[in-house]
């Protein structure tokens, strides 16, 4: 059980943390960011997250600010 | 060599050990004639007195580790010559806008290109007007004498500190090579607290970062102004100059760095012919001593401009004077200094084709 | 619930990056500033920034920081170096900065053993210019002043910088690293902690090349431009480790 908290400010839609979740919890959303780019949202119903910190270790903007194990 | 006693010594070496007394942390230099000795003598005094010393691969180099040295608020300085200073234009750009404190000591040898070790004063241009990009002024030393070459390496690294600008002391090969009577003293500023702007790391502080880089066209604009009006305000305190007999001289004789002691003979030469003769001697070349000459040349009183280049100086000069005087150039590109002869008979031609009626 | 990931305390707050979606700028920053925390060196570490894209790191992390012209970072850093030894200085240079217009002193410093540490970040193109051939460009790479390739009659070859700057007899530490994998992320923030720390230590230079990114130039999708460091990028710079004296 974890959770990732992403600063919508500092996402640029790289979409690198979608292929790198183990459990394909972070997902290109409906909404967009000033640039009209779709950001990416972290979507966790059942409780997957790992915790595993993997999409903040690879987000190049620093945009998932936190995680939490 | 820290007291009033006179020592017999050349201008490098001068040059050299007033900028340990004036408290010189790093000293970072690359040869070249006629200024070698400079590095010479503070390679080995750094180490002694374990501060700063690099071997420089190259003039690039050397002025960009003053800029690393000088940023953290230290005295650190170069020394080069003519057209190994034509590579340094790049960074007294970057720090005149960065307002860094870089002292760099230019002994002039014959350019351009290469030219050659003989003595010229071909880098007043380089100098005053720069090489570099960009809206900006150094200031500019010149000294005439092995005495003046420690007191204006002291005034070099005051001014530096005191109003966050790169100083060019423009010296030349005779005053590099020459030995003469000196004393040193002692550094006779009061230390500039360089607390407020020095990267020291952000300690107990928010980070500092110096750069010329410009992102906001309003805050560049403003930037430049500031520092024009900072060397307006360098030009009202620091403007120098010398003069003789100018009071009651019809023509004044001008020069700088050690074509002064040309004309100062000249001078006396002439006045034992009957010309009356004066000598005004710029010591700040930027600063200029415009307002002076300006003054003089309104009392009606013409100057001759001597110089060891195609007429360098000479413009700033005229400039001066705004057509309220006659100006003349006595020159030689480069080569064997200009003799007193060479000055006095030019003179006397002038004289005759001036005032042919008042002789 | 336990916090296992957060910003670096040696960022500034409130920063943004301003590179590009995808440039690995932004992980090579985020290195360092976790191993300037974990060394406890933020506040007395100066920094010698350069020209290209690489110069805006003193937007980003609270450490002083001085902007040097193209090519004379490790000149500057040098003269901060000698000038305050007591203090740690880095450089943050791209390729064209590190290995082109600087080499001369990139080289010397590593030859007179400058006891500072140098990062190189290498996409293999000027980015911040528009994606020109550069010295790290690799054979058959099209970029807009190598139109149909880099090749041996016009350009010649590439310059491998982790092994030139390991010859030195005063490196102390040299290292290639890549950031297109978490593994490779992890090896890349030891060797930049190991470059600081043969500072520390005062037994040389310390030297990572880091193989970056420039998804905008290479005209690529983050991935792909990540899949091309990985498999591509990495045949002309093998990753490794060229020279360590910390295990001597």
């Amino acid at each position: 059980m974890g959770k990732i908290i992403i600063d919508n400010n500092k996402c640029k839609s790289c979409y690198i943390c979608t292929e790198t979740c183990p459990k394909k919890l972070i997902k290109k959303s409906e909404k967009t960011n000033r640039l009209g780019d779709y950001m990416v949202e972290f979507n966790d119903p059942n409780g997957e997250c790992i915790g595993c910190a993997m999409c903040a270790k690879r987000c190049p903007d620093l945009a998932i600010t936190e995680v939490w194990r | 060599m820290n007291s009033s006693e006179k020592v017999l010594i050349k201008g490098n070496y001068a040059i050299a050990q007033a900028a340990v007394n004036a408290g010189c942390q790093c000293y970072f230099g690359y040869p070249i004639t006629p200024q070698t000795e400079i590095g010479e003598y503070l390679s080995g005094k750094m180490q002694e007195l374990k501060r700063g010393y690099v071997c420089a691969e190259s003039e690039l180099a050397a002025i960009n580790m003053v800029i690393g040295a000088v940023s953290t608020g230290v005295k650190a300085m170069t020394s080069s010559s003519s057209c190994a200073v034509s590579l340094m234009q790049e960074a007294l750009s970057y720090a005149a806008s960065d307002e860094l404190p870089v002292v760099l000591v230019n002994v002039m040898r014959a350019g351009p290109g290469l030219g050659y070790i003989y003595p010229a004063q071909g880098d007043y241009n380089q100098a005053v007007y720069g090489g570099g990009n960009g809206d900006y002024k150094i200031i500019v030393l010149a000294p005439s004498t092995v005495q003046e070459c420690i007191d204006y390496t002291y005034r070099a690294f005051y001014l530096a500190h005191k109003y966050r600008n790169p100083v060019i002391l423009l010296a030349d090969g005779l005053l590099g090579q020459m030995m003469e009577p000196a004393s040193f003293g002692e550094y006779p500023y009061p230390e500039i607290d360089n607390s407020s702007w020095a990267l020291t790391g952000a300690k107990n502080r928010a980070s500092r970062a110096i750069y010329s880089c410009a992102r906001d066209e309003k805050k560049q604009i403003e930037h430049i102004k500031n520092l024009f009006k900072k060397f307006d305000l360098i030009s009202q305190n620091e403007t120098s100059w010398e003069e003789f007999k100018t009071e009651d001289a019809d023509i004044i004789l001008t020069a700088f760095g050690s074509m002064t002691r040309n004309i100062k003979a000249a001078m006396n030469v002439l006045r034992e012919k009957g010309i009356k003769a004066g000598c005004f001697r710029p010591i700040t070349l930027s600063p200029f001593p415009n307002n002076r000459i300006e003054e003089l040349a309104k009392e009606g009183k013409d100057f001759i401009v001597v110089e060891m280049n195609m007429g360098q100086m000479f413009k700033d000069v005229k400039y001066a004077i705004n057509g309220a005087a006659k100006a003349e150039l006595i020159n030689r590109p480069c080569g064997e200094w200009l003799s007193v002869e060479d000055i006095v008979s030019s003179v006397e031609k002038f004289m005759e084709k001036n005032y042919a009626a008042s002789i | 619930m336990q916090q296992v990931f957060s910003i670096p305390k040696s960022f500034k707050e409130d920063f943004k990056y301003t590179f590009c979606p995808g440039c690995d700028h932004g992980i090579a920053i985020r290195l360092l500033a976790e191993v300037l925390d974990e060394l406890g060196i933020q506040d007395k570490t100066i920094c010698a920034a350069s020209i290209g894209c690489s110069v805006f790191i003193y937007d980003f992390l609270n450490v002083d920081s001085i902007e040097s012209p193209h090519g004379r970072a490790m000149a500057e850093a040098t003269g901060v170096k000698r000038a305050r030894p007591d203090k740690v200085v880095f450089t943050y240079q791209g390729d064209g900065d590190f290995a082109s217009i600087g080499l001369a002193e990139s080289m010397h410093a590593a030859f007179r053993g400058e006891r500072i540490t140098a990062f190189m970040l290498n996409n293999t193109t000027y980015g911040m210019t528009g994606g020109q051939h550069g010295p790290t460009t690799m054979m058959g790479q099209i970029t807009t002043t190598s139109p149909t390739g880099r090749n041996r009659e016009y350009y010649g070859y590439p310059a491998r910088m982790a092994e030139q700057i390991a010859l030195a007899d005063g490196c102390a530490f040299s290292a290639r690293v890549a950031l297109d994998s978490i593994p490779h992320i992890n090896d890349a923030k030891k060797a930049i902690k190991k470059a600081f720390q043969v500072q520390l230590d005062g037994t040389g230079l310390g030297f990572v090349e880091i193989l970056s990114t420039c998804p905008t130039n290479w005209h690529m999708t983050p991935e792909q431009a990540h899949a091309r460091v990985r498999d591509d990028m990495t045949k002309t710079f093998p990753l490794g480790i060229f020279k360590d004296t910390t295990e001597e």
